[in-house]
């Protein structure tokens, strides 16, 4: 197996806090890591050790073969960064960002030029390419600062956080967007405080808590791991939510319960659980306005692999934010 | 395991040249589009000059018009100054900014940035030097000299700018708020573009402050500009001093500057 990045015992201290207390992180070359926390976990101080804005205290760390401290010139031409807020600059257009940057990794004008142009049409971006950023949208604005991280070809993109505070819509727009990325062969950082966005793009997981890995897997591996699915069932006829219940908790073995008006929800442990409801259903001839699979939050992770609820730790937070 | 070795790219050289200039662009694009960054060094030249030739010309010099002859070289140079510590305001509030990680994640020089900062600030002092001058000339403040040493005194004068404003650059990366910049910047300026023969000729001054303004190296600047504009004094001494200062405080300060910068990276 190769790493394209590979981080071993990362261990970073901010005054009393201990940011990262020795965590390893690893993608194989061409893969999706997934880093899936909450907020102050350590997400962002173990992205900017990677990407050579922060050295750590203990540990090391390589991207593409080269030491992050002492080949940083070396790595920082492999990499593409995109931040958890959007860094773009407001005042310049689209194309005036892409271009700067296009010129700062050494391409030719004509080349910077070009590239932006194509990154623009890529991103949905064509038309707004001429206007400053700051009269662009929150979504917009994320696609701009994806495409600058991108100008330079990197075969290493780290992207923090890049759904965090966009609508479910825009949210999609950005997962396709990474999906296509890995049709050219990069290897992707991605961390996230959501499951199903680790679980849509991750090939990997690492579940990090207070600056430690606390769980790694595949997304198969560790949903089972979590356990814990949920099906949803949402009858066309309410009238026959009786029998959907009984069927339910034929199949399922477990209790249900009613999460709204209409529905009923039953935890699903095994994977033939879905289809077997399924085929009950359809005999039975109920037709449903909604049947889903729902996957644990991040709560719900949290809560079964730490036993306890997800912490929330304001000055922790905001100490991440602020370095 | 092992880990994959990738192909770097192959950079291009006078990189910190080529990526200041590109940076450089890229301030003066923000200056120009919001125009209004500008009003401090467009307006405190005509305000300067309006409040200190009616208000004192007559007591000092006997008329407006000759003391409008005698203040404006120097009060050019005063206006500069303060428009050299807007370079640090505007670094201080851009570095906290993402896109400043994104230059830091980038392969140029960690001087690149602030280099680039200083180079599109060059144009706050051409529109300084121009706004001075060209208020001056309406008022009815007139040249002396010929032009090749009028543009020899708007050369020193960028050049000892430009070397200042590494000095702010330091504090700007520095501090934690542009105000703390402002502060410190008029508490050093004011005893530096003051406490000199700007407004009134040193003879006349306390012996006390006369020392101060025989070492003060602004002193020298303003001679420089009044022998090259006016044609009174003597030219080599002036502006040697001024040549050496700037080169000293650049030399001094620009590496510091970068220094601090990469530690607060």
């Amino acid at each position: 197996m190769t790493y394209a990045f590979q981080a071993e015992g990362l261990v970073k201290r901010f005054g009393a806090t201990t940011a990262l207390a020795g965590i390893d992180l690893a993608a194989r070359a061409g893969t999706v890591l997934g880093v899936l926390g909450p907020n102050g976990a350590g997400k962002t101080t173990a992205v900017r050790i990677l990407a050579t804005l922060l050295r750590a205290d203990e540990g090391r760390a390589t991207v593409g073969g080269y030491d992050v401290v002492r080949d940083a010139a070396k790595v920082r031409r492999l990499i593409g960064l995109t931040g958890q807020y959007a860094s773009v600059d407001e005042d310049l257009t689209g194309q005036q960002n892409l271009e700067l940057i296009g010129s700062l990794l050494d391409l030719r004008r004509k080349d910077s030029r070009s590239r932006a142009k194509e990154l623009l049409e890529q991103f949905g971006l064509a038309e707004a390419g001429g206007r400053a950023a700051k009269t662009y949208s929150g979504g917009m604005r994320r696609r701009l600062d994806l495409a600058a991280s991108l100008v330079g070809r990197p075969s290493v993109i780290y992207l923090d956080e890049p759904t965090t505070g966009l609508d479910p819509v825009k949210r999609e727009d950005v997962w396709n967007m990474v999906r296509s990325l890995l049709d050219s062969g990069v290897t992707v950082l991605l961390t996230t405080q959501y499951l199903d966005e680790a679980d849509a793009l991750a090939d990997e997981i690492s579940v990090i808590d207070h600056g430690s890995v606390i769980a790694h897997g595949t997304p198969a591996e560790l949903k089972h791991k979590v356990g814990g699915q949920t099906i949803v069932v949402r009858p066309s006829d309410p009238g026959r939510l009786d029998e959907v219940d009984r069927l339910l908790r034929e199949t399922t073995g477990h209790e249900t319960e009613s999460s709204g008006r209409g529905v009923l929800t039953a935890p699903a442990d095994d994977d033939r659980v879905f289809t077997t409801l399924v085929r009950r259903l359809d005999e039975a001839g109920i037709g449903v306005i909604e049947l889903s699979l729902r996957l644990p939050s991040l709560d719900e992770v949290f809560f079964t692999l730490t036993g306890a609820p997800v912490p929330h730790q304001n000055a922790h937070d905001s100490l991440e934010m602020a370095v | 395991m092992t880990t994959i070795t990738l192909d770097v790219p192959a950079g291009r050289p006078f990189g910190l040249l080529r990526h200041s200039l590109a940076l450089g662009k890229r301030s003066l694009i923000k200056t120009l589009r919001t125009p209004e960054q500008l009003l401090d060094v467009t307006l405190q030249p005509v305000i300067f000059i309006l409040v200190f030739v009616y208000l004192l010309g007559g007591a000092i010099a006997g008329s407006t018009h000759a003391y409008l002859q005698f203040l404006l070289p120097a009060i050019t140079v005063q206006t500069l100054m303060f428009a050299s510590m807007a370079t640090g305001t505007n670094l201080n509030s851009d570095v906290k900014k993402g896109v400043f990680d994104r230059f830091r994640s980038l392969p140029i020089s960690r001087a690149a940035p602030l280099v680039g900062a200083v180079f599109g600030d060059l144009i706050r002092f051409v529109v300084s030097i121009t706004v001075s001058f060209g208020f001056g000339l309406i008022m009815g403040f007139r040249f002396q000299t010929n032009p090749v040493e009028v543009i020899g005194a708007i050369l020193l004068m960028l050049f000892f700018a430009f070397s200042l404003s590494w000095i702010f650059v330091l504090v700007g990366v520095l501090v934690r708020e542009p105000g703390a910049v402002q502060g410190i910047g008029f508490v050093t300026l004011f005893p530096l573009t003051f406490g000199t023969n700007m407004m009134v000729k040193t003879d006349t001054l306390p012996s006390w402050l006369q020392a101060w303004v025989k070492i003060n190296p602004v002193t020298d600047v303003m001679a420089s500009v009044r022998a090259l504009t006016l044609g009174d004094g003597p030219i080599a001494g002036p502006v040697t001093h001024t040549l050496l200062v700037s080169a000293g405080i650049l030399v001094v300060f620009a590496p510091l500057a970068v220094r601090a910068y990469r530690r607060r990276a």
